[in-house]
Order: structure tokens, then C-alpha cells, then sequence
């Protein structure tokens, strides 16, 4: 038996995607430069690539500390090579364990004062393992509506109830856990820095309201880790409450300038999650010369308050800088490393990202789904070894661009 | 409380989101009726919870796609 076309057409799996091809195929008909298909041909530090045979300077890598090209990183990554091999070819828990994922483990350890550190083999996996595993049927999850993607993604895999409340609004998240039935279990799950539009959030009032409702805290520290914080540990840190902190997600695949994501908790049964965390166990664990060269990284990090100040220089003279030419920024005040400079539509968006791709300057584009509020953004990422001459020819860049796309 | 007293004080809630003057009868679709995107539903909901001090999590939200769903849910959830 034949389908017709019609049917073919009604069982089609991707029908659903119609929408989002015809949007690509309308933009990218104007002839513009695919923004989500940019290959770095050659990659000269963390702060310039080769795009489309020219140099670009990069200002959308979340190379915050500009680790990827130390020294100290690059040679700790060739000898693991040379001593461990290019894999383990082995989940955690069996053959996937070597000295390097200990190695890891201890360094992350040290760097947040915490007892114990799980390393997965993705930021993502962190997130999706941790949440979906220890919050349970019964259970609720109370959680910021701006959070990653990974979040969700560990909400929607877990059995918890799901209950989100408005971006940073401290009073909508205490009246829903004042809701929650009495004795169920209670986990919050919040981000230090928000990384679409960089603002950070109140952790310190928001924790307090959390732990008054017997709640455990989960904070993702994605895009503060290594910068934000007298020893760079997070926005937790840096508003004195980390220690309320229940469970600290991060990733290598930012500051620390490579791949992977970790979880470090003070929990008495944390390591039970070695076990029972499937996102954790039912996967290769990351090869040896990545957690060399996250260990090394993470051990340089612990003093970089040097870099830190650069990069807090950096972030001002930019955000400064942008605001000073008619830019509207996410945030009034610079508060992170990332600057995000929104656009009035996707068109202008993308043909602005164009613009500055021909100034030779690679910026994030960021669109709904991930953006908050139907935003499209143009997303900078600041990096400690950006020179403060890239950062004025970066703004100089902005302001050429803005005036051809005619936004500022 | 009973069924018509939470649909009469919903149908005061939903006016001001009801932007497009849609009449509201229990068959009609947030999604598809009403046209409304995530950003809405979020305000909307957080007006619901807030007017009949219940939590209407994104799983029981997941099963509610009509009006006439929603003011059974709501009924039920005030027990």
C-alpha cells in the first residue's frame, strides 16, 4: 500500500519543524551569512580566530579567563595524552574512572571549600543528572522561569512537580513555596549569573526565603565560576552565602576553558549519586587529557585575582562604552561578563551580527526559545585577556555597524 | 466553593489578558482561541494561584488546554 501525498505529508515527523524552516529559509534568503553555521578556521588565542579567511576578534566565546591557550593548561593535556591515551572508553563507575577524574574532583574541591565534587562529562549532563535524580516523585521543584535550558531539561526527565516563578521576583517565589503542601520535599533551583541578557540574581535574599521554607538550593554557577567573587567561586560567594548553598553546578566548558560539568556539595550522602545518577553512570566519562587540563585550569584559577580586576575593567569600559553610543544593554549596570545588546527584531539582529562579522568582530546571536521575552540579542562575552586597545576597537566596531544597520 | 463561583472569579482574572475580546465559554483553548505564548500563560497562571492561594504546576498545567479544564482543576486543587 502507497501513502498519498497528503498522508506522507500528515505523518511526516518533521512537520513540526516547518515553521522554523521556513523563518531560516526567509532570512537566509536575503542573502545574509548563516549566524548559526560560523566555523573557526584557525583559532590564534582565546581572544582571535580565522572566520571566512579573516582575523575576527572573538567577544562571544564564555572564554571568561582566557585559559584555553595557557602554558600551564596546554601541557598538562598533551602529557595526559601521551600517559592515558585520547579516551577511557568507559563510564565513571566502571572502567571510566582514572587518576585524572580524581585529579579533578580534588582540585574543584579545593576551589570551593566544599566536602565532596561529582565531574559529568557535559555542563548539561550535570544539571539534567543532579536534578532529575534527587528530586523525585512528590517532590517540587521551585525554579527562576529564566533558567538554561539544562534545567528544564532535568525538570521535564525527573518526577518532581515543576513549578516556576518570575524571573528574580524574590515575593512570587516565596508565595509558591509557602504553598507547597506540608512534608514534601523542597529543592530551588536559581543561577548566579543569567546568561542571556548578564544580570545576576539576589542570592542572598532569595537562599534565605529558600532555607525559612525548608528547601534545599541548587545554584548554577555556569558564568560566574573563576570571575565573580573574591576567589572567583560565584555570585554565592561574592553575596556571602555559599555556604547555605546545598548543591553548586558548573561547567569547564566556560572559565575553566575546555569541557565538563561538576557538581560540588557539602551533603553527607552525596556521593550515593556515583550510583543512581543516570546521566552520570550510562556514559563514557571525559577523556584524560580534558580533566588534565581542567584540574591544571581550575588549580590557576584559585589565583587569578589579577585577571579577575582586568576582566571587571573590561566588562565597564565596554558596557560604558555601548551605552555611550545609544546601545540599549540588558542590564543598566555591567554585572557579569556578559553584555547583551538587544535588537529591535530578528532581521535587524542578524543583519547587524553580519556587520560587525565584516568589521571583523564575532559576536553571539541569541532568539527565542532562548531568550526571555521574545528578545533577540546580540551577545558579548567579555574575556580577561581581551587588551583594553580590543575593547575600544571592539566599541568602534559597534558604533560603524550600528550606524549601516541604522539601530543606533 | 463551588464550580460557578471559581468560573465567575476566573473569568474576572482572564479579562485583562483576554486582549483579542475572545467570549469565553468552557471550550475555548488558551493556545489556539486565545493566542496566548508562554510569557502570558506564566502571568496568568501566577494571577490564578495568587486569587485562590493554590500552586497549578507546569505538570497539571500540561493537561489543562480549555477553559472549562482549567476551572475544574482550580476547583479541585481548592478542595
Amino acid at each position: 500500500m502507497t501513502m498519498t501525498d497528503a498522508e506522507t505529508l500528515a505523518t511526516d515527523l518533521f512537520s513540526k519543524f516547518d515553521p522554523l524552516i521556513e523563518q531560516r529559509r526567509a532570512l537566509l534568503s536575503t542573502g545574509i551569512t548563516d549566524p548559526f553555521n560560523l566555523v573557526m578556521e584557525k583559532v590564534l588565542s582565546p581572544t582571535v580566530a580565522v572566520c571566512n579567511g579573516r582575523e575576527t576578534i572573538l567577544l562571544g566565546t564564555y572564554n571568561y579567563m582566557g585559559m584555553t591557550f595557557d602554558p600551564d593548561v596546554v601541557a598538562a593535556g598533551k602529557l595526559a595524552l601521551d600517559e592515558f591515551g585520547s579516551g577511557t572508553t568507559g563510564s565513571r563507575v566502571l572502567n571510566g574512572t582514572y587518576a585524572g577524574h580524581r585529579a579533578v574532583e580534588d582540585a574543584l574541591r579545593e576551589f570551593y571549600g566544599f566536602d565532596h565534587a561529582m565531574v559529568f562529562s557535559t555542563g548539561y549532563q550535570a544539571n539534567l543528572g543532579i536534578i532529575s535524580t534527587i528530586a523525585g516523585k512528590g517532590d517540587y521543584i521551585v525554579l527562576d522561569i529564566d533558567s538554561h535550558a539544562s534545567i528544564w531539561d532535568g525538570c521535564k526527565m525527573g518526577d518532581a512537580e515543576v513549578v516556576p516563578f518570575k524571573h528574580n521576583d524574590i515575593e512570587a517565589m516565596e508565595k509558591r513555596l509557602r504553598r507547597i503542601p506540608a512534608g514534601a520535599g523542597k529543592l530551588v533551583i536559581l543561577e548566579g549569573v543569567y546568561s542571556m541578557l548578564g544580570d545576576i540574581a539576589p542570592l542572598k535574599e532569595m537562599i534565605a526565603v529558600a532555607k525559612a521554607h525548608g528547601a534545599m538550593v541548587l545554584v548554577d554557577e555556569a558564568h560566574s565560576m573563576g570571575f565573580i567573587g573574591p576567589n572567583g567561586r560565584g555570585v554565592a560567594e561574592d553575596q556571602g552565602v555559599l555556604d547555605q548553598v546545598d548543591f553548586v553546578i558548573g561547567t569547564f566548558s566556560k572559565s575553566v576553558g575546555t569541557v565538563g560539568g561538576f557538581c560540588v556539595s557539602n551533603h553527607p550522602k552525596f556521593e550515593i549519586l556515583r550510583l543512581v545518577c543516570r546521566p552520570y553512570v550510562f556514559t563514557a566519562s571525559l577523556p584524560p587529557s580534558v580533566v588534565h587540563t581542567a584540574a591544571t585550569s581550575i588549580r590557576k584559577l584559585m589565583h587569578a585575582g589579577n585577571k579577575r580586576a582586568h576582566l571587571w575593567e573590561n566588562s565597564l569600559t565596554l558596557h560604558a562604552g555601548l551605552t555611550a553610543r545609544g546601545f540599549t544593554l540588558g542590564t543598566k549596570t555591567p554585572q557579569s561578563a556578559i553584555i547583551s545588546v538587544i535588537m529591535p527584531d530578528l532581521e535587524r539582529g542578524a543583519m547587524m551580527w553580519e556587520a560587525l562579522l565584516h568589521e571583523g568582530l564575532y559576536v553571539n546571536l541569541a532568539r527565542p526559545p532562548a531568550t526571555p521575552a521574545g528578545m533577540t540579542l546580540l551577545r558579548c562575552s567579555l574575556c580577561a585577556e581581551h587588551s583594553a586597545e580590543q575593547v575600544q576597537t571592539i566599541i568602534g566596531m559597534f558604533e560603524r555597524a550600528g550606524a549601516a544597520v541604522g539601530i543606533i | 466553593m463551588d464550580r460557578a463561583d471559581t468560573s465567575a472569579r476566573i473569568a474576572d482574572l482572564i479579562a485583562p489578558f483576554n486582549k483579542k475580546g475572545i467570549i469565553i465559554t468552557d471550550a475555548v483553548t488558551f493556545a489556539g482561541d486565545l493566542e496566548w505564548d508562554s510569557l502570558t500563560v506564566m502571568d496568568f497562571v501566577a494571577a490564578i494561584e495568587d486569587e485562590f492561594d493554590i500552586i497549578i504546576s507546569m505538570n497539571q498545567q500540561a493537561e489543562i488546554e480549555t477553559y472549562g479544564q482549567l476551572v475544574d482543576a482550580v476547583t479541585r486543587l481548592r478542595g
